[in-house]
């Protein structure tokens, strides 16, 4: 697994907002969770240098808000990638064979699920059940939903996301 | 007086708002195919849905989730309107629990006993929670309420708070559904603009707001009391039961936590009258239930059908039954707490007591249905997989209980299985069962006890004959070249690992001790020589 090293100077922008954000929040009872959910979605992860923030601002141990963040699967202490694939593992899903697609994954993008591409593109999440099971198996890319799904169809579907990043 | 658009809805002005916006949405739904008007209001129309009485999907696919005018167009927000004007909070009570409501969670609680309960309570603070952390997997109604018609699960966190005495709610949905998060923040803040929450709804003397918590995937946090401990910003543990929530929930507050799809029941149980709500469904478990019918079946999606319809009619009724011209072999009801139900017990009618007596749950409401190619025992595999990754870790039965089950269960797919293993799997079940901390885990093995009980012989298979019925488990099956084979040297040529041998135009040999059983060469194949024993 690559590292991955937060950069204060580069993200200066995003920590005052963040820390405006938590001014807001700070009378807020049980802020600790909507706190967690903002600094993940904003940095895409949670450096442990945005954890301290969080520590200083809410005035909580920093060993409870690594409790609560080591609890909840949507909370990740390394980047996602620009399209983060999360791959449905619901019931539904693992009927109509959606182990196939998440290894052809795996073996397209060189990484397990629960991980990045050291380029930081792609990151796989494997998911409980996206609740779209009419059309499994099913993965969604940034939130937009794939459905019927093959090993077949994988890399197809990544290469319509390479290529929007070639023109852009 | 000239009133506009974006006026407040007051209880005395709700019945002209409601006619104007009756004449607009008319107007839309004239000559929209697949929508057709009935008793009143309306109705979809197909196939699919002639042989479903929608009740809490009344509104799903008819209006616009955007627009309160168009739920207010439809009788919305009548019931709290003639609540506040005419009822005490007592008569509230009564009445739902009269109606017999059973939570739609899955677990069947009345819901009146419990809003009684919270009603007994004299103290300053209460709360109302709406669990919206569906997270069985193979199962989305409360998505399909929330996305299609969040104005009846405000209406009806609203009329709990009115009947408690509380002020305050939450709706904890899980972060997984983002279009349900956008459409509550949308219908929350309409119904801010338009008086309808906060302070003095409908020109009331009631006020009650509602927040919206996001889960971060957690699925243990669908369990009462450790959403709660969620909210408070805590790590997602189950409490120890000491205090029912009604009386000490919520930062030790009365708290009512209903289901979203008992919270979308509430208003139109109150509008309609509850001896109409009575009427539906049977008599242990009154009402409709809106199930979720996916996996190998014709036509997958959302079916709400009366309490006590037959399993049958809805898989073969209303879902077309198998996919591909295949044999359903059972269904899964109630997802990682539920049960297999064979079909030999297919004619079982739907309610709380009647799954629960063939040893499976009605849970929230998904249906997975399975064919013959799906094996039971790696289906119970799958759950357990899930319940082990997803246990909290609080309790000793569950975390280390959990983890036992699916050892055996990976060792009986892998052709491992030995004697005694299954007894050891009923054994650890039944501790498990009554030892542990949540629902999470009292219910943890019952996809194993279940299948294990219905499907005993296929379990045998696998542990005395290294074999699965169902070509499902892998490392149990073996790829065999028929002689339908015509030589075209396809197989041979896609093989990963060069165990097919055999020359042009004579039929080809695996090796079966080099075959990796990736199943390549069944999908070269042109003559479907290439088979699974």
């Amino acid at each position: 697994m690559a590292e991955f090293v937060f950069d204060l100077e580069k993200n200066a922008d995003k920590i005052q907002q963040f820390k405006a954000f938590m001014e807001t929040q700070k009378q807020r009872k049980g802020a600790l969770m909507p706190v967690l959910q903002d600094a993940q979605s904003r940095f895409g992860y949670l450096p442990k240098e945005v954890m301290e923030m969080i520590a200083e601002g809410l005035k909580v141990p920093m060993s409870e808000i690594y409790g609560v963040a080591t609890f909840y699967s949507q909370f990740t202490f390394f980047p996602k990638g620009e399209y983060d694939i999360s791959v449905c593992l619901g019931t539904a899903c693992y009927v109509k064979g959606v182990e196939s697609v998440l290894e052809a994954l795996e073996e397209e993008l060189g990484i397990k699920a629960g991980e990045t591409t050291p380029d930081l593109q792609f990151s796989i999440t494997p998911t409980r059940c996206l609740g779209a099971c009419g059309i499994a198996p099913v993965v969604s890319v940034n939130g937009e939903l794939h459905g019927h799904m093959s090993k077949d169809t994988v890399k197809e579907l990544l290469d319509s996301y390479r290529c929007k990043n070639k023109q852009s | 007086m000239i009133t506009t658009e974006r006026d407040l809805i007051t209880i005395e002005n709700l019945r002209e708002v409601r006619e104007r916006a009756r004449v607009k949405l008319d107007g839309r739904l004239k000559g929209v195919s697949g929508i057709a008007a009935w008793e009143g209001g309306y109705k979809l129309t197909g196939p699919f849905y002639e042989k479903q009485q929608r009740v809490v999907l009344r509104n799903c696919g008819i209006i616009d989730p955007e627009n309160v005018e168009e739920y207010v167009a439809l009788g919305g927000y009548s019931a709290l309107a003639m609540l506040l004007k005419d009822w005490d909070p007592k008569r509230v009570i009564d009445e739902m629990t009269r109606s017999n409501l059973r939570g739609r969670g899955g677990a069947g609680f009345p819901t009146g006993r419990k809003w009684a309960e919270a009603y007994r309570h004299d103290v300053p603070q209460k709360y109302i929670i709406c669990n919206a952390d569906e997270g069985d997997p193979g199962a989305f109604m409360d998505r399909s309420v929330l996305e299609g018609d969040p104005h009846s699960v405000l209406e009806g966190m609203a009329i709990a708070g009115y009947a408690v005495g509380a002020d305050m709610g939450f709706i904890y949905v899980r972060a997984e559904y983002p279009l349900a998060v956008e459409r509550l923040r949308t219908a929350i803040a309409e119904a801010h603009e338009r008086g309808l929450l906060g302070e003095r709804i409908l020109g009331s003397d009631f006020s009650f707001d509602i927040e919206l918590r996001l889960g971060s995937g957690a699925f243990v946090c669908g369990e009462g009391t450790a959403l709660m401990e969620s909210i408070e910003g805590k790590r997602g543990m189950p409490r120890t039961k000491v205090y029912r929530t009604s009386h000490r929930g919520l930062w030790d507050c009365p708290t009512i936590i209903n289901n979203v799809e008992t919270f979308a029941n509430v208003p139109v149980i109150l509008e309609k009258g509850v001896d109409w709500f009575l009427g539906i469904g049977t008599e242990d478990s009154p009402g409709t239930k809106v199930f979720c019918i996916v996996g190998k079946v014709n036509n997958a999606g959302l079916v709400e059908v009366p309490m006590g319809t037959t399993i049958n009619e809805i898989v073969y009724g209303i879902g077309g039954g198998a996919a591909d011209g295949r044999e359903v072999k059972a269904v899964q009801t109630g997802g990682p707490s539920g049960g297999c139900i064979p079909k030999s017990l297919f004619d079982t009618p739907v309610d709380f007591g009647s799954l629960a007596r063939i040893g499976s749950i009605m849970g929230s409401g998904g249906m997975v249905v399975m064919d013959d190619t799906d094996c039971m025992v790696d289906i119970a595999r799958f759950f357990l997989d899930f319940t082990v990754d997803e246990s909290c870790g609080k309790c000793v039965p569950c975390r280390e209980g959990t983890k036992r089950m699916l050892e055996l269960l990976e060792k009986i797919t892998k052709g491992k299985g030995e004697e005694g293993d299954l007894e050891a799997l009923s054994e650890l079940g039944e501790v498990i069962t009554s030892t542990s901390l949540c629902g999470l885990g009292q219910t943890a093995a019952t996809p194993v006890i279940s299948t294990l009980h219905y499907f005993r012989s296929e379990y045998e298979a696998h542990v005395r004959d290294k074999k699965c019925p169902a070509h499902s488990c892998k490392e149990l099956l073996e790829y065999f070249i028929t002689e339908k084979c015509i030589g075209c040297t396809k197989c041979a040529r896609v093989c990963p690992s060069a165990c097919i041998s055999g020359k042009v135009k004579e039929r080809h040999v695996i090796d079966a001790s080099r075959c990796v059983k990736c199943g390549a060469c069944q999908a070269a194949c042109p003559t479907g020589a290439i088979i699974k024993q």
